[in-house]
């Protein structure tokens, strides 16, 4: 396949950035995406120019840093996957392809198409843990846990943290990655202690970094794990609930 | 395990309750949402009300005269006239609008500050309708007719609507929706109305965390009926009025 590429290139986080085009030739199909933009690396550093700077590791889909938005689409054009595992073959031959970074504000960019997701780690540290006493494990039997429930806690746990839902919301919102981090430890029974404190805690940290969510649905289909809607209306619900609660228990 | 409290944080100095949840971007969105519900209320009751004209005169007065009659008349002889309609009706729903105007400007700025930087390539939108992208447009083209309609058919301004009688209320639509820009300008608003409404009913079940695998899939189902019988009924008043069953 012979592609032209339109990449997005900033040398820094305050410089101006610019696309610059590439004629990326002798792309196989089977490559990924991301080994399609390793040879064009390849070729850059053969001609002595500064390669194209992408976050990626595990390349399995797993670990959450990869992202490029791809012809407008957040890990381009196929569904429930993450760049890294995007391959060549759902292009054509000729295909122009524009890559650009995640834009969201609390998603700085780096360099290139890399940008720094710390926001979500803000997030985390909010409440997106349980408190677990320290020793010897407990019995794994102590705590039984309903099917559907665990089912449904898996289902949000799926979420890797790669920000898509951020960069395909028109809102620049976070409340895909936030509620599906509630949402796993909240309809779990070890992350009932901390149930109340962690959706106000995450929601109000989310806040301070990104938009709100008018509904438009654009984050459950960029995906990479297909993360439901269903858990924003969760989170939403928790959230409500726990300003009731909390003003009961005196709390805040 | 935690404290519940949030360190250092005074409470003597907190806002009160209700405040407090509406300053969050969440709160603003039940409020919206809760705001939207009132409003959605208001549109298929004022439609439903619009159906008189199809009934025409009855005893030499038409029966949409009789209605809008009754309708300031609510609650006599136990209250005096108009004040059931400006308690319950005008007062609620100006609050209601002004939440939900207010609620909508404060987040639209929330959602632009999180983007500074736009995207510089096009978007494909795989979910994202016309309609949930341009609810402040449609919620403002709603907002300039209904000052419009309220200065052509309610108050009766001489510059808008110079044959408007008191009371009339057959007589001044006719006359209103004759008028060929004035004709257009009711059916570009319900146009508007028909998308705002379309995204607003399925979105409040969002917000309001109204998620139940038992009836989600009857919530984009309950949105599609509610905005097309709405609309329909709204459009039904000018249509008549332009093939003469209204005149």
């Amino acid at each position: 396949m012979h592609l032209t590429l339109r990449v997005w290139r900033q040398d820094g986080p305050e410089a101006e950035g610019r696309f610059e085009t590439y004629e990326a030739a002798g792309i196989h199909q089977d490559m990924s995406f991301l080994e399609m933009l390793d040879l064009v690396n390849e070729r850059l550093l053969t001609a002595g120019r500064e390669p194209i700077a992408f976050d990626h590791d595990c390349r399995e889909g797993i670990c959450g840093s990869c992202g490029l938005m791809i012809d407008g689409r957040a890990h381009g054009p196929q569904g429930s996957t993450a760049t890294c595992q995007l391959h060549m073959r759902e292009f054509s031959d000729g295909d122009t392809i524009v890559i650009e970074p995640w834009r969201a504000t609390s998603f700085p960019i780096v360099r290139d198409l890399v940008v720094d997701r710390e926001a979500f780690d803000r997030i985390i540290e909010a409440g997106g843990y349980i408190g677990a006493p320290t020793g010897s494990a407990p019995e794994a039997n102590l705590t039984p846990v309903p099917k559907e429930t665990s089912d449904a806690a898996m289902d949000a746990a799926a979420c890797i943290g790669c920000g898509a839902c951020v960069a395909a919301c028109p809102n620049g919102a976070g409340q895909l990655f936030t509620a599906a981090k509630v949402a796993h430890l909240n309809l779990l029974p070890q992350g009932q202690p901390e149930r109340w404190m962690r959706v106000e805690r995450m929601v109000e940290t989310m806040e301070e970094y990104f938009g709100s969510c008018s509904n438009h649905g654009e984050c459950e289909p960029a995906c990479p794990k297909g993360i439901s809607l269903d858990n924003i209306a969760m989170m939403n619900r928790d959230y409500l609930l726990s300003k009731i609660r909390n003003r009961k228990l005196g709390g805040y | 395990m935690l404290n519940l409290r949030r360190a250092g944080r005074d409470r003597s100095r907190q806002a009160p309750w209700i405040v407090s949840i509406y300053r969050t971007d969440v709160g603003k969105k039940y409020a919206m949402a809760i705001s939207g519900v009132v409003l959605l209320l208001f549109v298929l009751g004022h439609m439903i009300g619009n159906l008189h004209v199809f009934e025409g005169a009855h005893g030499g007065t038409f029966r949409i005269d009789e209605y809008g009659e009754g309708l300031r008349e609510l609650g006599e002889p136990l209250f005096p006239r108009t004040l059931v309609l400006w308690a319950f009706l005008r007062i609620p729903l100006t609050i209601a609008f002004l939440i939900h105007a207010h609620a909508a400007f404060a987040l639209t700025r929330s959602n632009r500050a999180a983007r500074e930087t736009k995207y510089q390539s096009p978007r494909d939108y795989l979910a994202a309708r016309y309609a949930s992208r341009t609810m402040r447009w449609s919620g403002v083209i709603v907002l300039l007719f209904l000052a419009w309609h309220l200065a052509d058919l309610t108050i009766g301004v001489e510059a808008v609507n110079p044959e408007f009688v008191r009371g009339a209320v057959y007589d001044n639509l006719v006359s209103s929706l004759s008028r060929w820009p004035v004709w257009i300008l009711y059916v570009a608003a319900q146009v508007a109305l028909a998308f705002h409404i379309w995204h607003g009913a399925w979105s409040l079940f969002q917000s309001l965390g109204i998620n139940n695998p038992h009836f989600n899939r009857f919530r984009r189902t309950f949105a599609h009926i509610f905005a097309t019988v709405v609309v329909a009924g709204f459009l039904s008043v000018p249509v008549g009025v332009a093939l003469d069953i209204v005149s």
